[in-house]
């Protein structure tokens, strides 16, 4: 049995999203900038897919830039809005601990050139809250940036709440909805959101194309010049079969969202009770504030790159937060975040679902997880001194 | 996957001396569980032959692979040929291992080293401590 338990990672293309990039390729591959018939179809196709993607985030489609990714466009937002701030002597942006590296290490090099940048405690459960942002919210606060869903443990934030509190204060409110986007609700307007970021790949459309939606009056800085593109916010010839592939996919995604989110959540649910089941186990992040597809745990005493490893043999494709899957020193700084130990949070294990996972495979992922994560215990040296009492466990059976 | 070698992903899938070992004559472990890596090595010695080893081992795929690689080099040697095995000849043995997880086959040899420090010790054999690692001053969570 294959099954693809990744898609926070990314997911496969639908066919929906394949076919509406095909044409593109082959018969409209203009350049919409161009003046003749095949550069002017592309234009209105340009725009069509613009407008599209503004009724499904509820904004107008000149509130629309499209980008490389969600990089592109957390990069965008953060530095627009830390130009701006400085101009007008604010310098202090509020963010969480546990972002995506787009979002920290802008802020990181933001801080370099004299930003003072404010990470929001995400407690044990991964959540914040509207009230941490009131408070932490200064005269010469310029930005705020959270993350609507926990790439890693996939924790929802109170996004519109955040929103109302940042609109009352007048202080720009950006959130990197790349994990959201095609499976939560996002109404721009409703949720006081200023600057949102998104990503095609992670709702089943093709890689490399991406949204930053600027709300109209929020003044956006270039990280691109050339040409007038995007309303000239982000040059460079638009990629036209990617964002029609994009569009098609966010439709297909907003359609099925909820109809999905109720299959995924007893199918998470499901793999959450299975997983538990095993001893010295523990869910990372708040089980009901979660997305519903994702399934985060740490496993005492193993490691996670040997696990992923050993569950891809068994046909089970995962991810880890482990240091030795990252290449660097460190486990995953979401897991830190929340507070799990270094020697816990190498021990970490994501699955992530999509609407094509069964109940079926569900069951084997939890055989298949017990059955790895009980051998890789039987060769370790820290399990044998936790079970001789010679170490304590840190996490509770 | 591509990350690893055949050799490493045989070894780390069907490891070879795996397990404790009941009354052995030199036990060696190093790593931490904070830098994600720990290794225990088992040794039996007799008439300065190595007749048995084992490992157990909490860690990545290399580190695994790179304690069952350092038994089987050391299993029926002499013990002077474990004190000479470096990490270098586990890599080599291995068909080698990315940049980043060579530190897996220090651990190793550092692991058997403590472990015939430890033979010596508890038979009161004089050794030449500058041979062994220094683990007061383990610098494995800042190097590798």
């Amino acid at each position: 049995m294959q099954i693809y338990a990744d898609n926070a990672a990314t997911t496969k293309m639908s066919a929906t999203a394949i076919q509406a990039m095909l044409p593109y390729m082959a018969e409209i591959y203009g350049n919409p900038s161009s003046l003749h018939s095949v550069g002017q179809r592309a234009n209105e196709a340009l725009s069509d897919a613009r407008e599209r993607i503004a009724a499904l985030l509820g904004c107008e489609a000149r509130e629309i830039i499209f980008t490389s990714g969600g990089s592109e466009a957390d990069n965008q937002a953060i530095l627009s809005a830390a130009v701006r701030g400085a101009a007008k002597g604010k310098k202090h942006i509020i963010s969480t601990a546990f972002e995506h590296h787009a979002v920290l290490h802008t802020l990181k090099k933001l801080q370099k050139q004299g930003f003072e940048v404010e990470l929001l405690d995400v407690h044990e459960n991964g959540l914040v809250t509207a009230e941490q942002v009131r408070s932490a919210i200064r005269e010469d606060t310029c930005l705020v940036t959270i993350m609507y869903a926990n790439n890693e443990i996939g924790t929802v934030q109170p996004i519109a709440e955040i929103g109302a509190v940042c609109r009352e204060k007048g202080v720009l409110f950006h959130t990197d909805a790349v994990q959201a986007a095609g499976h939560l609700r996002i109404d721009v307007k409703a949720q006081n959101i200023d600057m949102l970021s998104l990503s095609a790949h992670k709702f089943h459309g093709p890689k490399g194309v991406g949204v930053l939606y600027a709300r109209r009056g929020v003044w956006l800085e270039n990280l691109i010049e050339g040409g007038a593109q995007e309303r000239g916010k982000r040059a460079g010839t638009e990629n036209l079969p990617a964002i029609m592939g994009m569009t098609a996919a966010l439709e297909e995604a907003c359609a099925n969202a909820e109809h999905n989110a109720a299959k995924l959540l007893s199918l998470r649910e499901r793999l959450i009770d299975g997983l538990s089941r095993i001893p010295h186990s523990i869910l990372n992040g708040d089980r009901v504030s979660r997305l519903p597809g994702n399934v985060h745990f740490c496993f005492e005493a193993i490691e996670g790159e040997s696990l992923l490893l050993l569950l891809d043999d068994k046909g089970v494709q995962a991810s880890s937060g482990s240091a030795c899957t990252s290449g660097s020193l460190d486990p995953s700084h979401v897991l830190l975040a929340i507070g799990r130990p270094h020697e816990i949070a190498h021990g970490s294990l994501r699955l992530s679902l999509s609407a094509e996972t069964t109940a079926e495979e569900v069951d084997y992922m939890i055989q298949a997880v017990t059955e790895v994560v009980a051998y890789l215990r039987s060769i370790s040296p820290v399990w044998r001194d936790l079970q001789t009492g010679k170490q304590k466990f840190a996490i509770s059976e | 996957m591509a990350l690893y070698s055949d050799k490493v992903m045989d070894h780390f899938r069907n490891p070879r001396n795996v397990g404790a070992m009941e009354n052995a004559d030199g036990i060696g472990e190093v790593g931490n569980a904070k830098c994600g890596d720990i290794m225990k090595i088992y040794l039996k010695i007799e008439n300065d032959v190595i007749v048995d080893a084992k490992f157990e081992t909490f860690g990545c795929g290399s580190a695994i692979a790179s304690s069952s690689m350092a038994t089987e080099l050391i299993k029926g040697h002499p013990v002077s040929d474990a004190l000479a095995l470096t990490n270098k000849a586990v890599v080599e043995a291995l068909d080698g291992l990315p940049t980043h997880k060579i530190h897996c086959s220090v651990l190793a040899e550092e692991a058997i080293k403590l472990a015939l420090q430890d033979y010596y010790e508890k038979n009161g054999i004089a050794y030449d401590r500058s041979l062994f690692p220094d683990c007061e001053n383990c610098a494995h969570c800042h190097d590798h």
